[in-house]
């Protein structure tokens, strides 16, 4: 019997749906395009089914969450996922932050930054450089903002660019983005 | 009509030719999508149950929860003058009256906009009981989830731009 996981883990749990997923055999010409389904490309997760019931936000989700995880230049990949996790542990949403998370530590091979934000969050003694980037993220991640001058002076004077903190701005809003469907429409099960 | 015009751009007024100007160009790509997906998400070719005014609306009171006093002077705008239950829906001292679909519009805007981390199963179970099909509560999903995503990137670019 699977269980709903509720605490913050790197090991990625399952999600399981609170709503239908798009039957494919109902699917409209729109929604196959989207899904980018061809005969021999016809796995498409649960999630991604859910969310092509709203296939005009769909079909621009892919290629902004590339984009801003994965672009060229600026933020490094790592700590583009910190903005992630940060914005994931202000919304609780165990699925996304296991993800990124355990994507942080492949890139980073450690584990010790992970361990410490899920433990104390604002308060894991990490390195300033990552500290000042968690910490803009998850006061940016409140409702409303509450990253202010001296959050953004952080950044500047651990040595961030200004492509750098945008980069910054980009992957942890979009996980404000992200955390709102994965974590209300369904839920993260293990065994 | 919806403006064709870049929304974040022009709330964030940042200075063209300024060094943030350039930082911005260099993603350039990101700012376009975002555009794509605030016309997708208010303006869609198929707004399924969700009316363009109703969409608006809850964006007004995102933005007010939000405290964002230009994404809520925005999404006023975008309301319109010719139906009076926009500006109604956007007042958040108003949570729905005696409408059921309505208020569990609402109270889930509210919820996911402020609280995600408090969602469960049970609160789309209550849209699912007012008659809210799947497919209108993932396009709700969508609009407070990107919306909120937008107010954060405009949040961040004006700490941007006010940097000594």
């Amino acid at each position: 019997m699977k269980k709903t996981v509720h605490e913050f883990t790197t090991k990625i749990p399952e999600w399981k749906p609170y709503v239908a997923p798009l039957d494919l055999s109902q699917a409209t010409p729109e929604q196959l395009e989207a899904l980018k389904v061809t005969p021999s490309n016809t796995k498409v997760s649960d999630y991604v089914l859910v969310l092509a019931h709203d296939v005009e936000t769909l079909q621009h989700r892919t290629p902004l969450f590339n984009g801003i995880m994965y672009n060229r230049g600026g933020l490094s990949r790592a700590e583009r996922e910190i903005g992630a996790v940060a914005a994931s542990i202000v919304n609780r949403c165990v699925y996304c932050a296991a993800v990124h998370a355990s994507r942080y530590n492949q890139l980073t091979k450690s584990e010790t930054v992970v361990d410490a934000l899920f433990a104390d969050g604002m308060d894991a003694q990490i390195e300033p450089r990552l500290k000042a980037i968690f910490n803009f993220a998850f006061k940016l991640s409140q409702c409303p903002s509450e990253a202010n001058d001296k959050d953004m002076q952080a950044l500047v004077d651990a040595g961030l660019s200004k492509e750098e903190i945008l980069d910054l701005i980009l992957s942890s809003s979009l996980f404000g983005w992200a955390n709102r469907l994965m974590h209300t429409l369904g839920e993260p099960l293990s065994d | 009509m919806l403006q064709l015009e870049d929304v974040i751009a022009k709330i964030t007024g940042i200075d063209r030719g300024s060094a943030l100007a350039e930082a911005v160009n260099g993603r350039a790509d990101i700012m376009s999508l975002t555009q794509q997906t605030y016309v997708a998400a208010l303006h869609p070719t198929d707004p399924g149950g969700l009316s363009y005014v109703e969409r608006a609306a809850f964006a007004c009171r995102i933005s007010v929860l939000n405290s964002d006093r230009e994404f809520e002077a925005h999404f006023h705008n975008l309301i319109g003058d010719n139906d009076a239950s926009g500006a109604r829906i956007a007042d958040i001292g108003f949570v729905g009256g005696h409408d059921v679909r309505l208020s569990a519009l609402i109270r889930h805007v509210d919820l996911v906009a402020q609280n995600p981390k408090n969602a469960t199963e049970g609160d789309i179970k209550r849209l699912q009981a007012a008659g809210v099909s799947d497919a209108d509560i993932v396009r709700l999903s969508e609009l407070v989830a990107f919306v909120s995503y937008q107010i954060r990137v405009a949040a961040g670019l004006r700490l941007m731009r006010d940097l000594a």
